[in-house]
């Protein structure tokens, strides 16, 4: 074998504390390196070519670079190697930035490692063999997790580019967060107005399959060929019957239940539709408040409906979607505002959130638009805004900048003067954060025409005297305390991740970060991408996002997913598991243990019981491997003589000992 | 409407200097402290929530921000130091988990050490009390007020308690002593012997 090794200084990144010339000279010396060479930047178009001309001169059979991690440049790298005329997994990556020049400051040691490292990859390179991908059909449909506007977005993009969209949403309509909203900043233009169109698209359009009130129960298969298991839960209406006529909310007893549309302010019927623009149109019972469910007797709809669609008897279902790609849009949730117990939240009825005030705001909100004061009905004069509750927090876990809570707050304060002239808005802020195309133009319009007052500080407290509230807070620029007396309060909520975003996350087997929100490939480059191939994200399951950035990500994801599947073919990944039929002994432990069911169980011509790997469903993973009592499996590029070939590169005198 | 108790405004505006930053005080305070300074972002829910702030010379985000600008001088000459009652309203609310009140115990401290103690009778009436209860292993209150007056001369002090304190008993002529007080003298024997160290 003929190895050539290049050693990337990535400009300082790698030089700055690596003696890049003194590892290439070292590797001259190990077994089979017939060529080394230290480089600029090997990724570059001149750092390629060097790679593919020395390939060319010097006969080289394989080739190992060492320089960032592989997560960055090893498909750059295997694609020059391929364009020099070798196989691509005739090739190894030394990671030495990560791994050494950004974690070590010691540049003799950090040149030993790097000599180490480069060794270990030039051993496993001489045991590499040269792998052929194999190639499958991709099942184009793709399926769209979460109904809200970044989801809407992608199932409309994805159904104009001809794909079959599979939309599957948790509550009964699409909508999400975006239908709740009374405006939208910095235009002020009507949320519902905007999106209602969006909505009724979706509806209509034939590429589209929409599942709402359903949820994700499991994930098989892989890129290309995904095969999910839908919960459809059951909402105790036949929904091919029932035309949304809304006869059975009028005649409903139980008129107490409570509203999650409007987020509790108001009360709603047990069996409802949650608002006028819901899509799809159709009623569904809250058994926590239906009394044929809680008392046994009732019945009243069943009898009301004029289609007969009511069904008491009514049972989760289960279905099955085959796609060949993912986009995960299940966007936030709105931190728990009870948590601040020293600004009365959950036992003051005049301390609310924003998003109740939103539905206050609302003519489809429970006041048809009037701000009312949830305690008393009356209109409120003194508005206080607490900006940052449950954001920027390490004191309850929320340390990070939920990023529209300024821009809502300020558009909140401006229609507030809107729809009360003689009010006034105040906002305690810590600082406000608009970076966003004429959004700080926004707040200044809310300051200099609007007259919401800014107050650059924290909250204390908030506590009653009478029908107000006293707002006690600092004025940080001034020096000094400040107090409000208010009518209302309204806490800035910031986002958290969705309920059960970890566990759905798990189903999918993508990752996540500490609070929940999903992580994608790459912070600048990969935004909408995920470790996981064929699995895209879309809004705030990323991280807190305001309206246009989850559009643009949703339109961004179906663009991947388009790209994806302008394909009819899809290469697999040829590091699969391979079975040594003359070892295997048929005890299909393997079989048990493989996550992807991914080993199939044959008779060879003598009829003995064998394993087989299906390679295009294997992920590599090894789990076989490891299980298996014969050492028959082995994973095709990381072969057990190829790990401890490098371990014992790394250390020989040990290795002879034991 | 806006009710602000913004209380006079002490002093103009002063130029710190760069030059003047004493990193050395800012270290000293997170090492005594073990607090994080470079923690505080400033948001002021410590003034906010402050019983003291109508008193205080300086408000206490602004003596957080005067420690992370190293300006030993201002913070530790400053009154509010001495009137901070310690009700750990700042530490309770700090988002940051700041102890707010425990690095004001600590600046009082290095205030003493370094030869500042601005509010003269509050460090007189503590050490008053720490010597009273030296002696007696509690605290003998008349004993107390007597020295407290003596000291600074501010003789009519609470006199306006004294008829409706002295008819209840609380307020004994003499002194009563703990068991074992001797025990209690030695731990400020240790204190002291500590501090030469």
């Amino acid at each position: 074998m003929r190895i050539g090794v290049f050693v990337c200084h990535c400009g300082s990144n790698i030089a700055g504390t690596v003696d890049c010339e003194k590892v290439a000279a070292a590797a001259k010396d190990f077994p089979d390196v017939v060529y080394s060479d230290d480089t600029m930047y090997a990724c570059s178009e001149p750092g390629q070519q060097g790679i593919i001309e020395a390939v060319k001169e010097h006969k080289l059979t394989g080739v190992v670079v060492a320089s960032c991690s592989p997560r960055m440049h090893e498909p750059t790298f295997r694609r020059a190697v391929e364009r020099a005329g070798l196989n691509k997994y005739m090739f190894e990556m030394a990671n030495i930035r990560e791994h050494v020049s950004w974690v070590g400051k010691d540049k003799e040691l950090n040149t030993n490692k790097a000599i180490d490292l480069v060794m270990i990859a030039a051993e496993k390179l001489r045991r590499d063999k040269p792998l052929i991908s194999k190639k499958f059909d991709i099942n184009k449909r793709v399926l769209i997790i979460g109904g809200g506007v970044a989801g809407i977005q992608a199932a409309l993009d994805c159904a104009d580019g001809g794909l079959e969209v599979v939309l599957v949403e948790k509550t009964t309509s699409i909508g999400g967060k975006m239908a709740k909203l009374d405006k939208t900043f910095p235009t002020v233009d009507c949320s519902s107005c905007v999106l209602g169109p969006k909505m009724v698209d979706v509806a209509q359009n034939p590429n589209i399959t929409l599942h709402t009130y359903s949820e994700i129960e499991e994930v098989g298969g892989y890129v290309g060929n995904f095969e999910i298991k839908v919960k459809k839960k059951a909402t105790f209406v036949d929904w091919e019957k029932c035309t949304g006529c809304g006869l059975c909310m009028e005649k409903c007893p139980s008129k107490k239940s409570f509203d999650y549309f409007n987020e509790g302010i108001g009360t709603t019927t047990a069996i409802n539709i949650p608002f006028p623009q819901a899509i799809p149109k159709k009623a569904k019972i809250d058994a926590d408040f239906c009394r044929k469910f809680t008392k046994g007797k009732c019945g009243v709809c069943a009898k009301i409906c004029p289609t007969k669609a009511i069904d008491f008897e009514m049972k989760d279902e289960i279905i099955t979607e085959n796609v060949g790609a993912i986009i995960t849009a299940t966007g936030y949730d709105l931190f728990d505002f009870k948590k601040y117990a020293e600004y009365g939240a959950g036992k003051y009825p005049d301390v609310i959130t924003s998003m109740q005030y939103e539905r206050l705001m609302s003519a489809s909100g429970p006041t048809t638009g009037h701000i009312k004061r949830p305690s008393d009905g009356k209109e409120p004069k003194n508005i206080v805004f607490i900006q940052c509750v449950g954001s920027r927090d390490k004191s309850v876990n929320r340390p990070y900048c939920s990023g529209f809570c300024c821009m809502y707050t300020a558009k909140q304060a401006i229609l507030t003067k809107d729809h009360i002239p003689d009010s006034q808005s105040y906002v305690f802020y810590m600082d406000i954060r608009s970076p966003g195309k004429s959004y700080d133009e926004f707040v200044r319009r809310g300051i200099e025409e609007y007259g919401t007052e800014y107050i650059r500080g924290r909250v204390a407290m908030v506590y009653p005297v009478g029908d107000k509230l006293i707002v006690r807070g600092a004025d940080t620029l001034a020096g000094s305390q400040v107090e409000v007396e208010a009518d209302l309060v309204v806490l800035a909520v910031g986002a958290e991740s969705a309920v059960g975003a970890p566990q759905l996350a798990e189903t999918l087997r993508i990752s996540y970060d500490t609070y929940g929100f999903y992580m994608e490939s790459h912070p600048k480059l990969k935004p909408v991408e995920t470790n996981t191939a064929g699995v895209y994200l879309a809004g705030a399951c990323q991280g807190p996002k305001d309206i246009p950035a989850s559009v643009g990500q949703g339109s961004a994801a179906a663009a991947k997913v388009l790209a994806l599947f302008s394909k009819d073919q899809l290469e697999s990944d040829p590091q699969t598991a391979l079975v040594n039929a003359a070892r295997c002994i048929g005890c299909y432990k393997c079989v048990e243990t493989c996550p992807f069911g991914a080993i199939k169980e044959i008779e060879d011509r003598f009829g003995n019981a064998k394993a087989e790997v299906i390679e295009t469903i294997c992920q590599g993973c090894g789990l076989c491997s490891v299980t298996c009592p014969q050492s028959a499996i082995q994973l095709q590029h990381f072969t057990d003589n190829q790990i401890l070939s490098e371990v014992k590169a790394l250390c020989p005198s040990m290795m002879e000992k034991s | 409407m806006l009710l602000s108790n913004k209380k006079e405004v002490v002093s103009g505006m002063n130029t710190y200097k760069i030059a003047s930053v004493d990193a050395a005080f800012t270290a000293e305070v997170e090492e005594r402290s073990g607090q994080i300074m470079s923690q505080c972002y400033q948001c002021g829910n410590c003034t906010a929530g402050c019983p003291y702030t109508f008193a205080y010379d300086i408000p206490v985000n602004q003596i957080m921000r005067l420690i992370q600008l190293g300006q030993r001088d201002t913070v530790l000459k400053c009154r509010s130091l001495w009137l901070c009652a310690t009700c750990q309203s700042c530490t309770t609310r700090c988002p940051n988990n700041i102890d707010v009140a425990g690095v004001m115990d600590h600046l009082r401290h290095m205030a003493r050490e370094q030869g500042y103690a601005t509010e003269k009778n509050v460090k007189i009436f503590v050490d008053t009390f720490l010597e009273s209860v030296e002696k007696y292993g509690r605290v003998f209150e008349m004993g107390l007020m007597t020295n407290y007056v003596k000291k600074t001369g501010r003789f009519w002090t609470d006199m306006d308690l004294a008829p409706k304190v002295l008819p209840k008993g609380k307020l004994p002529f003499k002194p009563h002593p703990i068991q074992g007080r001797g025990k209690i003298a030695e731990i400020f024997k240790r204190f002291r012997e500590g501090q030469r160290k």
